[in-house]
């Protein structure tokens, strides 16, 4: 129950919360107007006697804040990103994993997700990082205006920093500080998206500690009472029904930096049983500057099959097949692409290479995306569907005029072609009509190619 | 008078334990005097009830239990600091070792340091040219940033370093670095080498240096780096100067942190190394930047060699996770004679795109850098199928890159080791080298830039 509002700042509304476990009568209230965050507003007289409730109440980290009851997540957490939202989204309430070596982008990705996801509240928990990371944000999040809201990022977001140097002992607490944040802003009502950057050094700052304690090690020196402890995280993330009535999420991201870029290591492999969605970074991938390098081969998201409704009710009811056969192509591109290894690939018919084209073209004008550019940066649901259509119209299009007898060379020397490779660039988000006349000229671009095969 | 400790019951390895003490605090500095009046110290590691371990920095061969003396002295590690340091020569115990007077300390400052509050520091965005295009074009460096030499024994990363050292500056001021060198356990002849260098280019009066070779104690290779930093931080931000510290070579510090993990009886983790070797290299690590009201920064280069060339052991991975990114060097590269050999791919500056751009270097170096980048990875990728079935597999376009990428190696990797070039010499080479590729295959580069820099093939 909430007692009482403070507008926090010009986007959040704090409701002062009752704190669980008070019940009773309330035998007395304040006026409206200022106050100190430890004056009482309130008086609640029942079971456990006379209770005065002020603007705070405290709350132990290492226990989960309690609820009416957790649902199954089914919205989608918007991110912007479009290898996420369209290939391996994210519910509200869900928990993701990101595994990668360093250098992979896993902290790129953090930031852009903390940028754009459309939480209401971001608790960004800098858990054993480089100190000049957080300063970015701390210089770059007041500068950068909420697209939903129009005021500065900051006003959504909290951040926990512990730096790499700072006390251990901290850093294994730092967790635990954000999550119990975050279910507090959920008890308000909001939805709240997590991102824990590094687990894998809150798992050494355990490990650490845990030897200090001359505790038997098990896998890797890390105590045997880690799954648990990921357990406890990663399941504090929700859908919850509060107990004040109020719908509120606790969706979590974790990232985790397995030693070596090897993912056998305990804190991934535990890590993986716990969360319903596993986003990997790829090292080649990223060395060839390919980002986010979240790699769709390993990646997975078992809340695909949650969201197929949420996509149908915002008007998207053919995301789910589009994905599927895009998906399905990427597959077929890894197989040929193996043969391509060995034997090169001018001995595949035009007829498969269309299918190494189309993914080649998804890969450079979709999947990848720039998180400097301004254009790029934030991809609106409608552009994502747009141009995943686009791209398999494209495929769909060119197949046809290959079997009409179109060569590949002809199919990719079209001027539209050129144009789809930019387009994540080119059409800014404000104009995404221009995708459907693009749409419209690669249908003309290719009913030309054909007739002009077919008049031979 | 403090009290003078008899009661030092045992010795093992590098440590002593010292019984029946009273009034001792962790990591307090302890004197240690031989019966024939020679001084050792060393560090207190652990106190449990009246005992205390005692870590002894010079090595404990010729000590006897119940004949030397140990005496407390109520501090941590600290070297004195003043605007004298510049141009001297210590040991990792911060001794002076170059014959010359010692030094009159203005202060004192704990060598530890503090973790510095994320709120307080200044983002590195200040573009530094270093005259090397590998890595101002493709991995910039910046002002505060720390960006590591992963290398290999035999590689010459103390030329690129002592090369960086020379001709690292920034554009506008044209401001000049001063160097705070660490030394650990590396070989006299590679320590002869930097000096040397900083004697003939006249940097060696600009340059704090802390020696400690191969054969000096492992014990004090720990207090190097920290010396160094502390020395680093005082003239950066109390007396505003810019300081390139240059740590060489960390895989040596990570061994001796090692064996005194094991004399230790610690529980060991990957390697044999210590569970906290991430927190301890993070702690060397994080003490770069800038503050915020402070004109002075702190820009961090250590080196270090890689066992075997990997990647993946325990030093170089931690680091990585560590620093802003990675200058990897390849021996392939080196073994066909180019020189820096730095391998492009894996390397990587995180801070570069802050540095870089209009104002800074120029409005077309992202879009080159990734170009560069996509199209070298392309062309090595074509050479391998190449390597397997014969350059008639590939296809036309394919050739071009494999011809573009080893021209890369050739003309923008390699160069001179006296070669200056400055950003704009290594941007023009790189739109050359681009206008190898027809103008439709740069997809990474806006089009105003290729119409404005891309080489017309009358050229």
């Amino acid at each position: 129950m909430s007692i009482a509002v403070v507008q926090e700042t010009l986007t959040i509304e704090h409701r002062v919360l009752v704190p669980p476990g008070i019940s009773g009568t309330v035998t007395a209230v304040s006026p409206e107007g200022e106050y100190r965050v430890e004056d009482t507003i309130a008086v609640v007289s029942g079971e456990q006697g006379e209770t005065r409730l002020s603007l705070f109440h405290r709350w132990p980290v290492r226990k989960g804040r309690p609820y009416r009851s957790k649902a199954l997540p089914n919205s989608l957490l918007i991110t912007g990103q479009r290898v996420i939202d369209t290939l391996f989204p994210i519910a509200k309430g869900g928990s993701v994993a990101v595994p990668g070596g360093f250098g992979t982008g896993k902290t790129i990705l953090q930031h852009a997700l903390a940028k754009w996801c459309d939480a209401q509240v971001i608790i960004f928990i800098g858990c054993g990082e480089r100190g000049n990371e957080m300063t970015d944000v701390l210089t770059e999040f007041p500068r950068i205006v909420d697209p939903r809201t129009g005021r500065p990022l900051m006003e959504r977001t909290i951040m926990i920093a512990n730096t790499s140097n700072m006390p251990v002992a901290a850093r294994e607490a730092s967790i635990y500080t954000g999550i119990t944040m975050a279910e507090y802003y959920r008890d308000m009502g909001y939805h709240v998206a997590v991102m824990a950057d590094s687990t894998s050094r809150w798992a050494e700052a355990l490990r650490e500690l845990s030897g200090r304690m001359e505790e038997l090690p098990a896998d890797e020196g890390f105590p045997s009472y880690l799954p648990t402890r990921l357990a406890e995280f990663y399941e504090r993330a929700g859908m919850v029904e509060t107990l004040g009535g109020r719908e509120g999420s606790v969706s979590v991201i974790g990232s985790v930096s397995p030693p070596g870029g090897d993912f056998s290591e305990p804190v991934t492999q535990h890590s993986r049983r716990f969360v319903r969605g596993l986003w990997v970074l790829d090292r080649q991938l990223a060395n060839a500057r390919h980002y986010p390098a979240v790699s769709w081969l390993e990646s997975y998201s078992e809340y695909v099959e949650d969201l197929g409704q949420w996509w149908e009710s915002k008007g998207f009811p053919e995301w789910k097949s589009l994905r599927g056969e895009i998906m399905g192509l990427l597959q077929q591109e890894n197989r040929l692409q193996q043969v391509v290894k060995l034997v090169g690939p001018d001995v595949l018919p035009d007829s498969q290479r269309i299918v190494l084209e189309t993914c080649a073209l998804f890969k450079n004008a979709f999947l990848q995306q720039d998180s400097f550019s301004p254009v790029d940066m934030f991809c609106p649901l409608e552009k994502q569907v747009k141009m995943l259509k686009l791209i398999l119209l494209f495929h769909e299009r060119g197949r046809r005029a290959i079997q009409k007898g179109a060569t590949l060379v002809a199919v990719r020397g079209l001027t539209i072609c050129r144009e789809l490779m930019r387009m994540r660039q080119t059409v800014k988000n404000d104009e995404i009509e221009k995708l459907d006349r693009m749409a419209a000229e690669l249908d003309r671009s290719m009913n030309e190619l054909e007739a002009r095969y077919e008049r031979r | 008078m403090r009290k003078e400790y008899l009661t030092v019951e045992n010795i093992v390895g590098p440590l002593m334990l010292v019984q029946e003490v009273s009034g001792v605090s962790f990591a307090e500095i302890a004197e240690i005097i031989l019966p024939d009046g020679g001084i050792r110290h060393g560090q207190v590691l652990e106190i449990n009830e009246d005992k205390a371990l005692v870590q002894v920095f010079e090595g404990t061969s010729g000590l006897t239990p119940g004949e030397v003396r140990v005496k407390f002295l109520g501090k941590g590690l600290q070297l004195g600091l003043s605007r004298d340091i510049v141009g001297r020569m210590f040991n990792g115990f911060g001794r002076v070792i170059d014959g010359g007077p010692p030094i009159i300390p203005e202060k004192y400052s704990d060598v530890n340091g503090v973790p510095i509050n994320p709120e307080a520091r200044d983002y590195p965005n200040e573009f530094i040219q270093t005259g090397i295009s590998t890595i101002d074009v493709l991995n910039t460096l910046v002002r505060g940033q720390k960006l590591p030499i992963f290398s290999g024994s035999g590689l010459p990363h103390s030329r690129l370093a002592a090369q960086i050292a020379r001709q690292a500056k920034v554009l506008k001021t044209g401001e000049q670095f001063a160097v705070v060198f660490a030394a650990m356990g590396i070989t006299f002849e590679e320590a002869q080498f930097f000096m040397n260098e900083f004697e003939k280019t006249g940097a060696l009066e600009r340059a704090v240096l802390f020696i400690n070779l191969a054969n000096d104690p492992p014990i004090e290779r720990i207090a190097v780096p920290r010396m160094a930093l502390t020395a680093a931080e005082y003239l950066a931000y109390e007396l505003g100067m810019h300081i390139l510290v240059i740590l060489t070579d960390m895989t040596n510090y990570c061994e001796a942190l090692r064996e005194i993990s094991a004399a230790r009886k610690e529980v060991p983790s990957r390697r044999g190394y210590p569970g906290y070797l991430y927190t301890d290299l993070s702690m060397i690590y994080e003490r770069a930047g800038r503050i915020k009201g402070k004109s002075g920064s702190i820009t961090q280069m250590p080196i270090l060699t890689m066992p075997e060339d990997d990647k993946t052991h325990p030093i170089p991975d931690l680091t990585g996770y560590i620093t802003e990114g990675q200058i990897l060097l390849s021996r392939m590269l080196h073994n066909e004679g180019i020189y820096p050999p730095v391998d492009v791919l894996p390397s990587l500056s995180r801070l570069k795109d802050k540095g870089i751009g209009k104002g800074k270097t120029r409005e077309d170096h992202a879009g080159v850098m990734n170009q560069l980048y996509a199209a070298y990875a392309k062309g090595k990728a074509a050479k391998e199928i190449a390597v397997v079935l014969g350059e008639s597999a590939l296809t036309p376009l394919d050739i071009m890159y494999v011809k573009f990428s080893e021209q890369f190696e050739k003309e923008f990797i390699g160069q001179g080791e006296g070669e200056n070039r400055d950003i704009i010499a290594s941007l023009t080479i790189g739109w050359k080298l681009l206008g190898m590729l027809p103008a439709t295959e740069l997809k990474r580069v806006k089009q105003e830039f290729i119409d404005e820099y891309y080489p017309s093939k009358q050229l």
